[in-house]
């Protein structure tokens, strides 16, 4: 698990910050499990040998809009920590991020948050 | 290859360089080795009537024996298989044209002589993605590692390779840093 803060995350605890309809609450425990569908997924960036640390950059930047300081950050994550979670979501757009990634030569893969 | 410039200016900056003759005929040939590995990987699953017949394309669902292709075609997932299994299959053919069409903008826009290469900002983005593939080929096959020394003793068979793998980083560094000027 990514230790610190990505912008991915903010997305997973927006949707658990948001208020719980009150009929949840007394729902059963099992019905309540099935609301795990929504869970969401994270794209995850592989640390490795061959990419160069500016072409992570500038790809994180191009296929995810991120400023130049963020996409930084999070390449740097990957380099020092072996991995980061660069983006998440649902699990198509998770899969598509996943896709564009593998286009452009990154090691990446996609797991539940 | 002394590194990339910008030219021009809006919709017509250009990202221009100079390569030597050998140079392209060095790019050009692991390009093109790298499209016929991806070939190779289609031509082991050929489209069967129903792809054909609705355009809709499946791969195969089980992973490349050969490391090279496994690193240019990786696994969506590494927590479940099945689902693994699933994705590949789904995004493989499109991930392989992908890859197809990137070398295939280098082989248009380098001359086969070299010379003077001029570029569009969506063609240099194709640019880096077939130079990282074959870097990602060669790192691969060479055994590549972060703190690999820039040269390798001589009597190391890796070691008139790799003078072509750190080239290639070379030209791609240079290339993303002046795709970055470009907004």
């Amino acid at each position: 698990m990514l230790p610190c803060a990505s912008d991915g995350r903010g997305v997973t605890m927006d949707r658990m910050a948001a208020p719980l309809p009150a009929t949840t609450r007394q729902v059963d425990p099992d019905l309540a499990e099935d609301s795990v569908v929504d869970t969401p997924w994270q794209a995850i960036v592989w640390n490795d040998p061959v990419n160069l640390m500016s072409y992570v950059t500038y790809v994180l930047q191009k296929l995810f809009g991120y400023p130049e300081p963020k996409a930084t950050a999070l390449m740097l994550d990957v380099h020092h920590k072996g991995k980061a979670a660069v983006s998440a979501g649902d699990k198509d757009k998770i899969e598509a991020d996943v896709a564009k990634l593998h286009a452009a030569g990154l090691w990446a893969t996609m797991q539940r948050a | 290859m002394n590194g990339w410039k910008r030219a021009g200016r809006g919709g017509r900056t250009r990202l221009v360089a100079s390569m030597e003759a050998q140079e392209a005929a060095v790019l050009r040939g692991l390009v093109g080795e790298v499209r016929q590995i991806l070939a190779g990987r289609t031509d082991d699953n050929p489209a069967d009537e129903l792809a054909v017949l609705t355009g809709m394309r499946t791969g195969p669902s089980t992973r490349p024996t050969d490391r090279v292709l496994a690193r240019l075609l990786p696994d969506f997932t590494t927590e479940d298989a099945d689902l693994a299994a699933g994705l590949r299959s789904l995004h493989e053919p499109e991930l392989i044209e992908a890859k197809d069409s990137a070398a295939a903008v280098v082989l248009e826009t380098l001359p086969e002589s070299g010379g003077r290469v001029e570029l569009t900002p969506d063609q240099a983005d194709a640019w880096l993605a077939a130079i990282n593939d074959v870097r990602l080929a060669l790192g691969t096959a060479l055994d590549v590692s972060e703190d690999m020394p820039e040269e390798l003793p001589p009597d190391d068979p890796r070691a008139t390779h790799i003078g072509v793998y750190h080239w290639l980083t070379f030209v791609q560094d240079a290339l993303v840093q002046t795709r970055m000027q470009v907004r």
